[in-house]
């Protein structure tokens, strides 16, 4: 099963949904000739796509809709915001190449302020999938809801299990640790396994929680981390600013805890361009180098104590 | 149309007039550019949309689209007159404790989507009328922009994608009244030739007096224009249009009049003499 097999049979089963693309057909080129007039391409109008999904979502359908993550979120942002939005429409955007995923692309397409500022919509829902098998247990679920929602869209395969049970504002729980519990989302998963493997290397209990939802989140699982747990790592192909360590500062403050968290995210600057096996190295997000810099803060935390 | 008809059109039309004016004041609205699509409103809900107050849910109603949102007070004087909304209603404009404001929403009945941010609603409407052609449907579809509005790319996109879809049930009606905000059109950003440009982008366009209610009516009557293409009317209008002594001044945008200007207003609307105004123009968008 693939992203576009998973949508191709929901759409000719159910007449409500239609799929739409400003001219970014990567996930769906195969679609047209069975979709046919329910699948409607606006070309490269980001903002004039999303005013067409809220006006046949406001005739009953539900659009699913394909961009590039940096022009769909950020282009056509007030259009998302204001008529999807403010209409609390079901139009369900899937962004594409979020992330590091635009790797050599550049800092033009590097969407990395987009959990930020679809989750900061009133009723919008943020979702982004640890890899492929992650992202089809979970787009039935979120297709069906009658919220719109942001999908960070990827199709890497992992080697992972996942829970095959998707629940909107639940998180997939792999390992609970009581040094460290490492809180990761989207495509730095499989890396973050790796960094996992060496840390326990090190003799230390390492937790893993997959977030799956980022909004709602699962406050539930972020406490039990808290609680259990020396030390919180976020990682997230993200500015720190409004992403998920910014998240659990929220969470935080609203149950009145402190605890201590090291934020492995983008720094107020775009990451370097260029492969993907690259951008991980240069930016430190490989496990081998996600593990020493959390090796390094656990020095300090120690000396710190001492 | 009938002398008859048109008469009771105007008469219509006079009393929307009566009801901008009545909310020019108490925080004020946006009078002039109201003033100026109150006859083309009145002709369209009252003689050419299917729509009324018992099929504003029906799937196979016509749809209008009012993307120049600030002219709302138009539409509750159309609404309250056409007994779409209650009267009474309009006392509660600016109050918190209705939905009775400057922008468009839908909690007025009769309106299909809020609107405020320019360049929004032709994309939606074209929304609303592929859905009616992928249900094999006749509904209308009318999208009203401003002219200052067409400043705004989205407005083209979405000409550009509903010429590429023969969007035929999809109508643009642009409320030519030559002011932006502050500023005459041709002043800051000329849109002339404007039928030309719609022309170009592959819409068939015809322009007409939109004060004038037997060019209204043999305009949309025609509609659509071609089997193929998306319609485009212009509807030449003064803003203002009632009230001489603010119609086609750029200073009179945002009007927030006092009580005796507003009576002597009122007066103006029936050709009693002509206003000394002092209050400001606020600058605002």
């Amino acid at each position: 099963m693939s992203y576009e097999e998973l949508l191709k049979e929901l759409v000719l089963k159910d007449e409500r949904y239609v799929v739409m693309t400003s001219e970014n057909r990567a996930l769906i080129k195969n679609l047209p000739p069975v979709l046919k007039d329910r699948f409607i391409d606006t070309g490269i109008t980001e903002q004039t796509m999303i005013g067409t999904a809220a006006g046949l979502a406001l005739r009953g359908r539900i659009p699913v809709v394909h961009a590039l993550a940096a022009f769909l979120t950020m282009r056509a942002f007030e259009f998302i915001r204001t008529d999807v939005g403010i209409a609390n429409l079901p139009v369900k955007l899937s962004s594409y190449v979020p992330g590091f995923l635009s790797d050599g692309n550049g800092p033009t397409h590097q969407a990395i302020e987009d959990v930020s500022i679809m989750r900061g919509i009133p009723g919008m829902q943020v979702f982004c999938p640890a890899d492929e098998e992650d992202m089809l247990h979970a787009l039935p679920v979120i297709w069906n809801s009658p919220h719109p929602s942001y999908v960070r869209v990827t199709t890497r395969k992992g080697e992972y299990k996942h829970d095959p049970h998707f629940e909107i504002g639940k998180a997939e729980v792999v390992a609970k640790g009581s040094d460290i519990t490492l809180l990761v989302y989207g495509m730095l998963f499989e890396e973050t396994m790796k960094a996992k493997t060496l840390l326990e290397k090190e003799g230390l209990s390492v937790g893993l929680i997959n977030m799956r939802s980022l909004k709602p989140v699962d406050e539930k699982a972020i406490l039990e981390a808290a609680r259990n747990s020396q030390l919180l790592v976020t990682i997230e192909d993200h500015f720190q600013i409004g992403g998920l360590y910014t998240i659990l500062a929220e969470v935080f403050l609203k149950h009145r805890i402190a605890g201590n968290v090291f934020p492995i995210s983008l720094q107020d600057k775009w990451f370097k361009p260029a492969l993907l096996s690259e951008v991980l190295n240069h930016e430190g997000f490989t496990g081998e180098k996600m593990a020493a810099r959390i090796l390094l803060e656990l020095s300090k935390k120690t000396l710190h104590k001492a | 149309m009938t002398e008859e008809r048109k008469k009771e059109l105007q008469e219509i039309a006079f009393r929307v007039r009566e009801h901008i004016i009545n909310l020019s004041t108490d925080g004020g609205c946006f009078t002039g550019a109201s003033l100026s699509c109150a006859d083309l409103l009145v002709y369209l809900y009252a003689d050419f949309l299917n729509v009324n107050k018992t099929n504003l849910k029906d799937p196979n109603r016509d749809y209008l689209f009012l993307s120049k949102g600030h002219d709302v007070p138009a539409m509750y004087g159309t609404f309250a007159e056409l007994g779409l909304m209650e009267k009474d209603r309009l006392k509660n404009h600016l109050k918190a404790t209705d939905s009775v404001y400057w922008h468009p929403n839908r909690n007025v009945p009769g309106v299909e989507f809020h609107s405020g941010s320019l360049g929004h609603l032709p994309a939606v409407a074209m929304g609303v009328a592929m859905d009616i052609r992928l249900r094999k449907q006749n509904n209308k579809v009318i999208v009203i922009t401003g002219d200052g509005e067409l400043n705004e790319g989205t407005v083209w996109e979405t000409v550009l994608v509903a010429h590429a879809h023969r969007l035929n049930n999809l109508t643009f009606v642009v409320d030519r009244n030559q002011f932006q905000a502050n500023v005459a059109t041709e002043d800051l950003i000329p849109l002339e030739p404007l039928a030309d440009k719609f022309e170009a982008f592959g819409c068939v366009v015809k322009r007409i007096n939109g004060h004038d209610f037997n060019a209204l009516e043999e305009a949309f009557k025609a509609l659509p224009f071609d089997k193929e293409k998306p319609s485009v009317i212009i509807a030449d209008t003064v803003r203002g249009k009632g009230l001489p002594s603010i119609e086609a001044r750029a200073d009179r945008w945002f009007c927030n009049f006092s009580k005796e200007e507003i009576s002597s207003l009122m007066k103006e609307l029936h050709g009693d003499g002509k206003t000394d105004l002092h209050s400001e123009t606020l600058t605002v968008r």
